[in-house]
């Protein structure tokens, strides 16, 4: 059954792995899906898989005014954006001794800051309309921590109190604010691992393999459906039992 | 044509579910017409709305009083 019938998404980071299927899932519940890439390539890439359900467009999450003019053109161009989906994230690892400042800042300025400015430019119209859905797509790493990690993982950890409070803020206007943290999961980021490293994974992992994004993509687009609504401010974890939290 | 202290209080009126008789000058939004923070924030986007003008975040929060809301509004407002 399609529950997003006429509802207009935006997803960041859609080009390829968890937001390429997050953004399949929304178009399969029925909804058109407006997905983000950095470059006009990933544009055109996201354009190609979602053909008349959706578009694919470049933007620059860091940019506060490209990014306001873009959420107004979006508006007006497809009436509303019901839901958003903050998935676009980068990671540079390195032990913290050795970070540099703008490895630090480069992963808190994509990964948390941004979710902030897009937020912001789309709950306007959410809060007009008395309904909404925000999720921000959080990592198994910001609950447990991970070595080499301190920056990805502080951003992960901070979208999740950023959320809650964004709930708490919002609740009362019909839109809810939630987080889905997937644990290891099939994508090209995973894909590069040897098979001695994903044995050592697998051992910490209950379920004994990855994780798919489109078991990812579910709970997304669960939280977007109607049946979510009295959900707000919570963390669904995707891991295979990981973390158990 | 309504003037602007008509529209603003139209607004007010209708964003905060409040009686037309209760929108004193003087009233504050807070205070006396039992807006929280988050409906001050609607009523200026709806002023916004309302009168095709963009209210800076620090020129929205002295708007705290329906005499101010009026006030700022025909400061700035081309109509």
């Amino acid at each position: 059954m399609q529950s997003l019938t006429e509802q207009v998404a935006l997803v960041t980071g859609a080009s390829r792995g968890i937001g390429r299927a997050i953004a399949e899932s929304l178009v399969a519940q029925g909804a058109f899906v407006i997905g983000t890439a950095t470059s006009e390539q990933g544009a055109a890439a996201i354009d190609e898989y979602l053909g008349d359900n959706g578009k694919g467009i470049a933007l620059n999450v860091t940019d506060t005014e490209q990014l306001t003019d873009t959420i107004k053109g979006l508006e007006k161009e497809y009436g509303k954006i019901d839901i958003l989906v903050n998935n676009a994230g980068i990671t540079r690892d390195n032990l913290m001794m050795r970070m540099k400042d703008d490895e630090w800042e480069a992963v808190i300025n994509t990964n948390l800051s941004a979710v902030f400015r897009v937020c912001k430019a789309v709950i306007r119209g959410m809060m007009k309309r008395r309904s909404g859905r925000i999720i921000n797509i959080s990592s198994v790493v910001g609950t447990t921590g991970n070595p080499g990690q301190v920056n990805y993982c502080a951003a992960k950890a901070g979208l999740v109190g950023f959320s809650k409070s964004l709930a708490k803020e919002v609740a009362a206007r019909g839109i809810t604010v939630n987080c889905v943290a997937p644990g290891f999961i099939d994508t090209d980021m995973t894909k590069a691992l040897t098979d001695d490293q994903k044995q050592a994974i697998f051992a910490n992992i209950p379920a004994e393999r990855l994780g798919k994004p489109e078991e990812v993509a579910a709970a997304v687009s669960f939280l977007a459906s109607p049946g979510a609504a009295y959900i707000t401010g919570e963390t669904i974890h995707v891991n295979g039992g990981m973390a158990m939290v | 044509m309504s003037t602007i202290e008509e529209r603003v209080k139209k607004i007010i009126v209708e964003q905060l579910g409040v009686k037309e008789e209760e929108v004193k000058p003087e009233a504050s939004f807070e205070n006396d017409l039992g807006a929280d923070s988050l409906d001050t924030v609607e009523l200026v986007m709806a002023l916004e709305e309302e009168f095709e003008t963009e209210i800076p975040d620090e020129e929205a929060e002295k708007i705290k009083t329906v005499q101010a809301a009026i006030d700022y509004v025909s400061a700035h407002s081309d109509d």
